[in-house]
């Protein structure tokens, strides 16, 4: 198979450098354009693995607030995305949520956790059903 | 102390008054930073936020992408505000919430009087140094000249991440969103994971708003369609949004007549730009910059109204918390330094002025006496090119320039104080085969 480049836009961090991969026989050969070296992962996965954090939301009963925030405590297969949306929205929590709180271990066996990203404190009974 | 009002009014509460060395106007990421580093110095600080919890827009934010230049560390808007506010409360900080501020007014030509209402009554608060952090508002859709029926189903985007992500509500199901700015670009995909359909993002430029990684992750790994020259005309819909009627633009950002379509949605996200709230400075008589709407500011952060200082959004709209939180630092130690005595200001101010494909310089004076650093940005997306000066010799290499990013530059001391009456930042194309 013939060398082909890839133009990969960096998103590890805000300042998205536009980096240059050469892939032979889905081998990285080059990398280059990244500003720092966690580029260079990245740009390798990208073109080989794409992968994406998910942040999303679970259920929460009988909190403050109906819902907290979750995230993927690492990225996740871009394929997997929409089935781990719909694994996560199965999910509901009970009040107190404390931030970090694990919500789901071993994520479609991706070995990803997901966990709490706002704590969520209980509501009070006094004045409500 | 407690003393009772002097006109009889239609509050039957109580009018107090309080003072501190430093009143924090604002508890959003820039607000909470400031207050902390005030107390972290040995200040008395006050922090007084309208809303009933702190951490400004960031809890509504679930994505990631806050505190990387702060903290190494990708957090999301809810984790890095949990942060903030942790800091505070274990500094100490003195936090009052539900406390609105109706009124901003300068004391004895330094420090500032603010009225704050809030369930305790109607308070007069005086402090020798005032840092207001109120942050931006955001352009509605009136303002950017949609017309049509007026429906439910129109709102702004930050309304719209409310209602999803604190509240757990789906405001609509067939999405129209105008702006792909960041704050549009998240929305979308936002929408898209939650199970509704974003039929378009509609862009008035030539290009899309946002970070080329937010256009790449939100939209593309979605197959949301962007139109770009694109401007939402009008909103049709008897009780709620049936459809809106988009049409192609012209260099001037006219509607191209016989280019109008209509798509069919119930909800239009308005995420059309922010703007600063610096309503409250600008009626105490705080010079405003009409490029950026926030105030005309020092190298200290210092507004026109001596002793009050601003940062984070009502400053200048950022798009990194990192940049609020180190405003914020930054008006806590002028702060400090001029309550101790040792600010010192120049006899006359140099400028900072925007030059070539540069759309605003913040802070707009500085003396040459110290490093300084300088928030900018670009008025049109330039590849490969530098930020340079022609005043100084000094040049920063930037391999992709965007309105969406800010230029953020600190230039030494040593290199201001040759600067005559004013420094002029220029983003230029860089000369080809020059190293850099």
């Amino acid at each position: 198979m013939a060398e082909r480049k890839e133009r990969v836009t960096c998103i590890v961090c805000p300042v998205g450098c536009k980096i240059e991969v050469s892939v032979k026989d889905g081998e990285v050969l080059s990398v280059e354009g990244n500003a720092c070296v966690r580029g260079v992962e990245y740009a390798k996965e990208e073109c080989t693995s794409p992968k994406r954090v998910l942040t999303t939301l679970v259920s929460v009963r009988g909190g403050v607030l109906p819902v907290t925030s979750v995230k993927t405590t690492k990225p996740i297969p871009k394929e997997l995305v929409s089935r781990a949306q719909w694994e996560i929205s199965k999910v509901t929590l009970e009040a107190p949520v404390p931030i970090g709180k694990l919500v789901l271990g071993n994520l479609l066996g991706t070995g990803v956790d997901v966990v709490a990203t706002r704590s969520v404190e209980a509501r009070k009974a006094v004045g409500h059903r | 102390m407690r003393r009772s009002s002097a006109k009889p009014s239609l509050w039957v509460l109580a009018v107090r008054e309080r003072e501190a060395d430093v009143i924090v106007v604002g508890g959003g990421p820039a607000g909470l930073a400031a207050a902390s580093s005030c107390k972290e110095a040995g200040l008395e600080v006050l922090l007084v936020e309208r809303e009933g919890s702190l951490g400004g827009i960031l809890p509504q934010c679930i994505h990631t992408g806050f505190g990387i230049l702060e903290t190494k560390e990708d957090y999301t808007g809810p984790e890095f505000a949990e942060m903030l506010e942790k800091r505070a409360r274990d500094l100490g900080v003195e936090i009052l919430l539900d406390s609105y501020v109706s009124r901003l007014s300068q004391v004895g030509g330094c420090g500032a009087s603010i009225e704050v209402l809030s369930p305790r009554g109607v308070e007069t608060m005086r402090a020798s140094t005032l840092i207001f952090s109120t942050g931006c508002r955001e352009r509605n859709a009136f303002e950017i000249g949609i017309t049509g029926d007026r429906p439910a189903g129109v709102m702004t985007a930050g309304t719209a991440q409310a209602l999803m992500d604190l509240y757990g509500l789906l405001p609509g199901r067939e999405v129209v969103v105008v702006g792909s700015g960041d704050v549009g670009l998240i929305m979308s995909r936002r929408f898209a994971l939650e199970g509704a359909k974003v039929k378009a993002v509609v862009e008035i430029t030539r290009y899309p708003g946002g970070l080329t990684r937010n256009v790449v992750q939100c939209l593309e790994d979605f197959g949301i369609p962007m139109l770009l020259s694109h401007a939402v005309l009008e909103v049709r819909g008897r009780k709620r949004v049936e459809s809106v009627v988009v049409s192609e633009v012209d260099e001037k950002q006219g509607p191209v007549p016989g280019t109008e379509s209509e798509i069919e949605c119930d909800t239009l996200v308005v995420a059309a730009g922010l703007v600063p709230e610096a309503g409250l400075l600008e009626k105490a008589g705080a010079k405003i910059d009409p490029l950026t709407g926030g105030p005309f500011v020092n190298e200290f952060l210092e507004t026109s109204l001596r002793g009050v200082f601003a940062c984070g959004n009502v400053l200048v709209v950022n798009d990194l918390v990192d940049h609020a939180v180190e405003q914020g630092r930054l008006c806590a130690m002028s702060a400090k330094s001029l309550i101790e005595g040792t600010m010192r200001r120049p006899s006359a101010w140099k400028r900072a002025v925007p030059g070539e494909n540069v759309r605003f310089v913040v802070p707009h004076l500085f003396s040459g006496d110290r490093d300084t650093v300088f928030y900018s940005r670009v008025r049109s997306p330039m590849r490969d090119c530098s930020l340079s000066f022609n005043e100084i010799d000094k040049e920063v290499r930037i391999r992709a320039a965007m309105p969406a990013e800010m230029v953020r530059v600190r230039i030494e001391g040593s290199l201001l104080s040759g600067v005559g009456e004013a420094l002029t930042f220029e983003v230029r194309g860089w000369p080809k085969g020059k190293r850099g």
